[in-house]
């Protein structure tokens, strides 16, 4: 047993540590940190410098850009990258419908998809739940009908991350009414562009627009953009969740962000000195570093482990991450919060729905937005509740 | 990074489990040892001795085994798990370190081998009573005299001291109560003139004793260490020993989870088994949690143990905080989804919730820790 790094491990992490902070622009990179709202065309940049790099879609296969990196080396990867800021590579890209299309897809949707999926040049969103479906999602209702060599889509998808940027998003259908739940879905690559489809802002808490309600009215779609086959759609997002839950804890994001706060607070006054002279501010600060080793190590546990398990099934280890993961990064905003304070009123430069996106941003006033839109990572993703559902089966046996 | 026992470690594991397993069966076991006059069987011990167990953390030079830590983990878990009440913690870990960092070679070739084979046990005589969880508050003094010193003082709580022969005592030997410079560590054998054992059981159903000094004359070659400067090993013998509860703590969580959720598939209510219900399945999951974040919090002061002081003693403060509340949240849950029974002393469960209970007290409480963690800054550098 040995818990520390090799050599060449810790060579691989100053690699791309160095790529991260030299490549990526700064600008981009203190959006994210600050929490600012980043434009189209920042994640764009970003993703292209690291698709030229070779490291936008590393964990797929390699045959179509993937790097053959073992599980340690992707861990550091990732945590690099949330640690220096740069933006994820677009999820519903890269770790979403990539990895099904290279696993499941036809020849000719790999050629066609891939490449672009891989430099976004095409944004794609997910459309898998709907107002009657989130927890419960295999109760969907959007209906796709057989029309010679279309479907022809009814229905409503929602909570569509940044489906307003998007060229392409992938749904969820239901091609067989009469089976039961899981057995008549089917899984659609549907254009953006396509008559019929129309897109509503859903506005968040944060006062953000980062979702969408997406409307499909007699939608037409080739039969070609049908992944695998017609009412196995279920087993590839089956597929599509366990790559979403790899690296869902974030660690190297809330490490960031305390990194952050523990900076800002010995630039916050308070009393004759700062709020790092705060000794229960610090304890506060220190217990979430603690708990936030604590899943470092349990992380690396499972990561450790994937190198003997199968890999297209979610680790039940995983669900355990997203809970503690989620309610870390939630630890780490109310933390933010609580030091900006006061000043934490004024929406300020972060308002982009009511303000110029150049007015002048000081970084307490995305203190409050940051920590309203962080409630969503205990219910994304799978709640935490069916997380906990998912423990108690798969790993207690109740 | 390799989070796999070695082949050799496995067999370490197995062989602890195999006798933990055949001796602690059950908690009739555990009480047939405890009612015994020291608190365990001598016939177990010396079962450990042939194990190999009591000589494990020294070096092979010395009559050990040159176990590390990740070796006094394996064994501290399965010692939780069974809730076994031997000396292990008070003897091998806290005075066995003492006399492995600070011994000579002369020391070491005398007690080593007595240790190992079961003939001898230390008992570690630092704490006081007004110190709680300071480490430098010794009031304890060692007078230097003609050829050795005259200790005088009272050590509190000193775990399994009656069942010692020989105890490591801190004493100031300058400086002011509660200085870091000036303390010193003697080998006290317990049958010395002047030495008096208050011996009582603890709350955990173990044994400790307070340690009355009154005129108490060593010899020179009873100094265990450098003279006035102790400090740096008892602070090494205490994160060692934390290391281990954390180990211990671990084992039991352990133990306490798999029992709470046998109880949930087989206790019945309303017409069915309770764990079928979601309140109680989701509790379950979060003592999960807790116990696993507890896991890697036991590696990570197993692997730092060994570190560098500045390096060490936040890192295994931050593992005894998380012990710590993991500790509370299982024993807690564990009563609570067990109801009633949970609450008696018959049952199993109520014993590992007591034993969980008294490792958060010991060698710190969270409170006393997370001070420690902030004072060095947390664990993060700031960006």
């Amino acid at each position: 047993m040995d818990l520390r790094f090799t050599p060449e491990e810790t060579a691989f992490r100053a690699e791309v540590r160095d790529f991260f902070r030299s490549e990526i622009p700064a600008d981009i990179r203190a959006k994210v940190s600050e929490g600012r709202a980043l434009a189209r065309e920042d994640y764009v940049t970003s993703q292209r410098i690291l698709n030229a790099k070779g490291w936008a879609v590393t964990q797929w296969p390699v045959a179509y850009g993937g790097q053959p990196w073992s599980p340690v080396q992707r861990y550091i990867f990732m945590e690099e990258l949330m640690q220096a800021a740069v933006p994820l590579p677009l999820q519903f890209n890269c770790f979403m419908v990539g990895p099904v299309i290279a696993a499941f897809g036809t020849e000719a949707q790999k050629r066609r998809f891939l490449p672009r999926i891989a430099n976004l040049d095409d944004w794609w969103c997910q459309g898998f739940s709907e107002p009657g479906a989130g927890s419960d999602l295999a109760s969907l209702k959007t209906r796709a009908v057989r029309e010679g060599d279309h479907y022809v889509v009814d229905g409503q998808k929602t909570w569509t991350t940044l489906g307003q940027y998007a060229d392409w998003i992938f749904c969820l259908v239901r091609t067989d009414p009469a089976a039961k739940k899981q057995a008549g879905i089917s899984f659609l690559l549907i254009d953006m562009k396509s008559p019929g489809v129309s897109v509503r802002p859903i506005i968040t808490i944060d006062g953000r627009h980062e979702v969408n309600e997406v409307f499909l009215d007699a939608v037409r779609v080739p039969v070609e953009n049908r992944v695998g086959e017609e009412n196995k759609g279920w087993d590839y997002a089956k597929f599509l969740l366990a790559n979403e839950r790899t690296g869902i804890a974030r660690i190297g994001l809330t490490k960031e962000r305390l990194q952050r706060i523990k900076r800002l607070a010995r630039e916050t006054p308070m009393g004759a000195g700062t709020m790092w002279d705060d000794a229960d501010f610090r304890a506060r600060v220190a217990g979430v570093e603690i708990e936030l080793k604590a899943l470092e190590i349990t992380q690396m546990r499972v990561v450790a482990a994937q190198a003997t398990r199968d890999a297209t099934k979610p680790d039940p280890a995983s669900s355990i991450l997203k809970i503690k993961g989620s309610e870390l990064q939630q630890a780490a905003t109310e933390l933010l919060l609580e030091l900006a304070g006061p000043n934490a009123l004024p929406a300020g430069g972060a308002d982009l729905l009511r303000n110029d996106p150049d007015a002048p941003f000081a970084w307490e006033d995305a203190a409050a937005p940051m920590y309203l839109n962080t409630r969503k990572v205990s219910i994304y993703g799978g709640s935490n509740e069916i997380q906990r559902n998912v423990i108690a089966k798969a790993i207690l046996d109740l | 990074m390799d989070f796999d026992l070695t082949s050799e470690q496995r067999l370490l594991k197995d062989s602890v489990a195999r006798w933990a397993a055949d001796t602690y069966a059950s908690l009739d076991r555990v009480e047939a040892s405890r009612s015994e006059p020291l608190g365990f069987s001598e016939a177990h011990w010396a079962e450990l001795a042939e194990l190999g167990l009591l000589g494990l953390p020294f070096s092979e030079a010395d009559g050990g085994f040159g176990g590390g830590p990740v070796e006094t983990m394996v064994v501290m878990e399965a010692l939780g798990r069974a809730l076994a009440p031997e000396p292990y913690l008070a003897s091998v870990i806290l005075g066995g370190a003492a006399l492995r960092l600070a011994g000579d070679a002369a020391q070491r070739a005398r007690l080593i081998p007595q240790l190992a084979g079961g003939s001898l046990r230390l008992a570690f005589a630092h704490g006081e009573r007004q110190a709680r969880y300071d480490l430098e508050d010794v009031a304890t003094t060692a007078r230097p005299e003609a050829g050795g010193y005259v200790l005088d003082g009272a050590k509190g709580v000193v775990l399994n001291a009656d069942a010692a022969g020989l105890l490591v005592v801190s004493a100031r030997t300058a400086g002011g109560r509660r200085e870091g410079a000036g303390i010193s560590l003697f080998l006290v054998p317990t049958d010395t003139p002047g030495l008096t054992l208050r011996p009582y059981p603890t709350q955990d159903g173990g044994r400790a004793a307070d340690v009355i000094l009154r005129g108490v004359r060593v010899p020179s070659e009873a100094l265990l260490g450098p003279a006035d400067g102790a400090l740096p090993i008892i602070e090494q013998v205490i994160d060692g020993a934390i290391a281990a509860v954390a180990a211990e703590a671990v084992g039991l969580m352990e133990a306490l989870q798999d029992l709470t959720v046998a109880y949930l598939k087989t206790r019945k209510q309303f017409g069915t088994a309770i764990g079928g219900f979601q309140a109680l399945q989701h509790r379950a999951v979060d003592m999960l949690v807790a116990l696993e974040q507890a896991r890697s919090m036991e590696l990570y002061a197993t692997m730092m143990v060994e570190a560098e002081a500045e390096a060490r003693g936040p890192a295994l403060s931050a593992a005894k905080v998380q012990i710590n509340r993991s500790a509370r949240f299982v024993g807690q849950q564990a009563v609570q989804l067990h109801g009633g029974i949970g609450m008696t002393q018959e049952y199993l469960g109520a014993h590992q919730f007591r034993r969980l209970t008294m490792i958060e007290i010991l060698f710190g409480d969270t409170a006393h820790h997370l001070r420690r963690v902030t004072r060095a800054g947390g664990l993060l550098g700031a960006a």
